[in-house]
């Protein structure tokens, strides 16, 4: 296998609130190989978002990385000033929002808002800053770029925003985009459309991906590997058709039975009882074990250790889902 | 655009007339000034007299015929007291007055905004703490009290600045104006600030919270993500962001820095309209206050128009719908 474009490893982001620690992030690992589309899955609050902003070093007081290391293209991104950062963010390592009404700023024109992207890197003229532009709306599928160019946020739709933001994450070439839940504020529709842009371009230019969301059938359909997140920690990842036919971990059974999709007319849909636990008082066991239909005395004892299997399957479990049942 | 001013103008032109009306008859019901003009031992015929020369004998629709006649020729009377044209002796103050709130207005923004932002920006900072504590002295404190500490400690005891009076005065394009000499701006300065302070602590407020909560915005974290410096993020996403309340309230807020001048310029001994006015209730001077409110109500339509103008130009979702109507 090619050197990794993200090695993430044992990452920590933990935040000092008033009511005590809140552990986000607890000791994720994870890799991203050139070009690859990896799916972070998880309900919200599993600490998928924070995972994104960690590695774009976004994270602000009161939270803070507190152990790990996040290694893009070999080099280690933690602990740098905010300067070194900000030469990565932007260039080697784009991010975009999953809300488009609100990643574009309402009162700047959207050349503004592309061709200071372009300036934050690179010195180049006006000219030439524009032409960027134009050329990365075009890229993203905006009709009449030139005029499109002057004009403001609000003259477009939620979908035409987002691409948009697409265009403004691709204007560098990054070896990484950082996707957090990009389609889920749009119509189905248009979800589909940005789903096969984004698949395209990145194919295109070599740019690997981490799409976060919770959506399966959109990782099912875009992602190469998933890593499925739950109370700050990945419990299961591996390639998307290994995890989604034979999962293994009790939490991603139970993701796959809550796809309306998946079950069969007429019953009732699966459903996980309960909700996701308050990150500031983890049960000391399994994080899971609560709501795990699975649990047994073991899962109560500790933390269940990573068991890893062949093609970069792991999971955390001591009591997985058989064979049988997972079909 | 076009439609939308003139539209508002149509505003602006009801209620100058709703305020014709009040400000008349605010003032009839005050009382009756022949008696603040005729010596006190005069005889009932001297006093007939004096309210025939100025036809306080007619009835109150004639009286309020009158005066609306001369509102529409730009007079409202001649001064009791001072014997000429009130209008006149208004429009002679009013630059001084006018280069007071305008100076008042530059320091609060000069001032407050950077503090604001700041304090915004860095909420947990020990100087934030500080200047917040600081814009709550500024808003609670007495206007004439803050005045009277300024002379003492500027002016008293440090000798820096003069405590009274306006400075030489130098005529540009017919308006006078001290703002051309370094004596024209000692003078300034003093009154300007304690006519300032209040809207100072109003704009580091302001500010503040419109910086906070802008700063959680995603476009901020978007803009942070596409690797743009500290200072373009808040010289340019942040401040464009906030400036849209800041305009507005500044802008109705001078209107009435122009209006409440009255206590700087009484404890400054400023040559303005305000001092103008103190002395015309005092004499009941009809005319002058009639003039005087007139003035301000022109003063604080016209500004609200200009707001409303600048508002849209800084907030391109206003403009959009300024053209569609």
């Amino acid at each position: 296998m090619a050197e990794p474009v993200l090695a993430v490893d044992n990452l920590a982001t933990h935040f000092f609130t008033r009511d005590g620690v809140v552990k986000s992030v607890d000791g994720v690992s994870f890799t991203v190989a050139p070009g690859e589309v990896l799916g972070l899955v998880g309900e919200s609050g599993s600490g998928k978002s924070v995972t994104g902003f960690s590695i774009m070093g976004l994270i602000d007081p009161p939270g803070r990385i507190v152990s790990g290391s996040i290694r893009l293209k070999g080099e280690e991104l933690v602990g740098r000033t905010e300067a070194e950062m900000r030469a990565v963010r932007g260039r080697s390592l784009a991010m975009i929002f999953q809300d488009p009404m609100m990643t574009l700023n309402p009162v700047l024109r959207i050349d503004t808002q592309m061709m200071e992207a372009v300036h934050a890197h690179e010195k180049v003229s006006e000219k030439a800053a524009r032409d960027r532009a134009v050329q990365a709306l075009a890229q993203v599928g905006i009709p009449s770029p030139e005029e499109r160019l002057s004009a403001y946020p609000h003259q477009f739709s939620g979908g035409m925003r987002q691409r948009v933001a697409i265009a403004i994450a691709l204007i560098h070439r990054p070896a990484l985009i950082i996707a957090d839940e990009p389609t889920t504020a749009l119509d189905v529709t248009i979800q589909s459309q940005i789903l096969a842009e984004v698949q395209k371009l990145c194919a295109e230019s070599g740019t690997a991906l981490v799409w976060i969301t919770h959506d399966l059938a959109v990782v099912a359909g875009l992602a190469d590997r998933v890593a499925v997140m739950y109370a700050g920690r990945i419990v299961e990842q591996g390639r998307v058709d290994d995890v989604l036919d034979r999962p293994l971990h009790p939490y991603t059974h139970g993701l796959i039975g809550s796809v309306p999709g998946e079950a069969m007319p007429g019953k009732r849909l699966a459903q996980i009882p309960g909700s996701t636990p308050s990150l500031g008082r983890l049960p000391p066991g399994c994080a899971f074990e609560p709501r795990c239909s699975r649990a047994v005395e073991a899962c109560r004892a500790g933390a269940p250790p990573l068991a890893e299997g062949p093609q970069g399957r792991a999971y955390r479990c001591i009591n997985p889902v058989p064979a049988e049942e997972a079909a | 655009m076009l439609a939308f001013v003139i539209r508002r103008l149509a505003q602006a032109f009801f209620v100058v007339v709703a305020m014709v009306v009040l400000v008349f008859f605010g003032t009839y019901v005050i009382g009756d000034p022949v008696w603040m003009m005729v010596p006190g031992d005069a005889t009932q015929e001297q006093v007939e007299e004096v309210r025939r020369t100025f036809g306080f004998d007619q009835p109150v629709y004639m009286q309020f015929l009158t005066f609306l006649g001369d509102v529409l020729r730009g007079e409202f009377g001649r001064s009791y007291v001072h014997g000429s044209s009130a209008i006149g002796l208004i429009l002679d103050r009013m630059p001084a007055t006018l280069e007071l709130a305008l100076a008042a207005l530059i320091l609060a923004i000069v001032i407050g905004i950077p503090l604001g932002l700041f304090a915004g920006l860095k909420p947990d900072h020990p100087v934030s703490r500080g200047i917040m504590a600081v814009s709550i002295l500024g808003f609670s404190l007495p206007t004439f009290w803050v005045g009277l500490m300024l002379i003492m400690l500027f002016s008293v005891m440090l000798g820096w600045l003069p405590a009274t009076g306006r400075g030489p005065v130098i005529s540009i394009l017919g308006i006078e104006t001290s703002l051309f000499s370094l004596e024209g701006w000692r003078h300034l300065f003093l009154p300007a600030l304690n006519l300032a302070l209040l809207k100072i602590s109003l704009v580091i407020r302001l500010t503040r919270s419109g910086a906070r909560e802008a700063s959680l915005q995603d476009y901020v974290k978007f803009a942070r993500a596409k690797g743009l410096s500290p200072r373009r993020i808040i010289g340019v996403h942040i401040l464009k962001n906030i400036m849209i309340p800041i305009v507005t309230v500044l802008g109705l807020e001078f209107g009435s820095l122009v209006a409440f001048s009255v206590v700087t310029e009484t404890i400054f001994a400023w040559p303005g309209m305000g001092k103008l006015l103190l002395e015309a209730i005092q004499r009941l001077d009809r005319p002058l206050i009639v003039g005087y409110v007139m003035v301000v109500v022109l003063l604080f339509v016209t500004i609200n128009l200009i707001v409303d103008i600048l508002y849209s130009a800084l907030d391109p979702r206003v403009r959009l719908t300024g053209s569609q109507s």
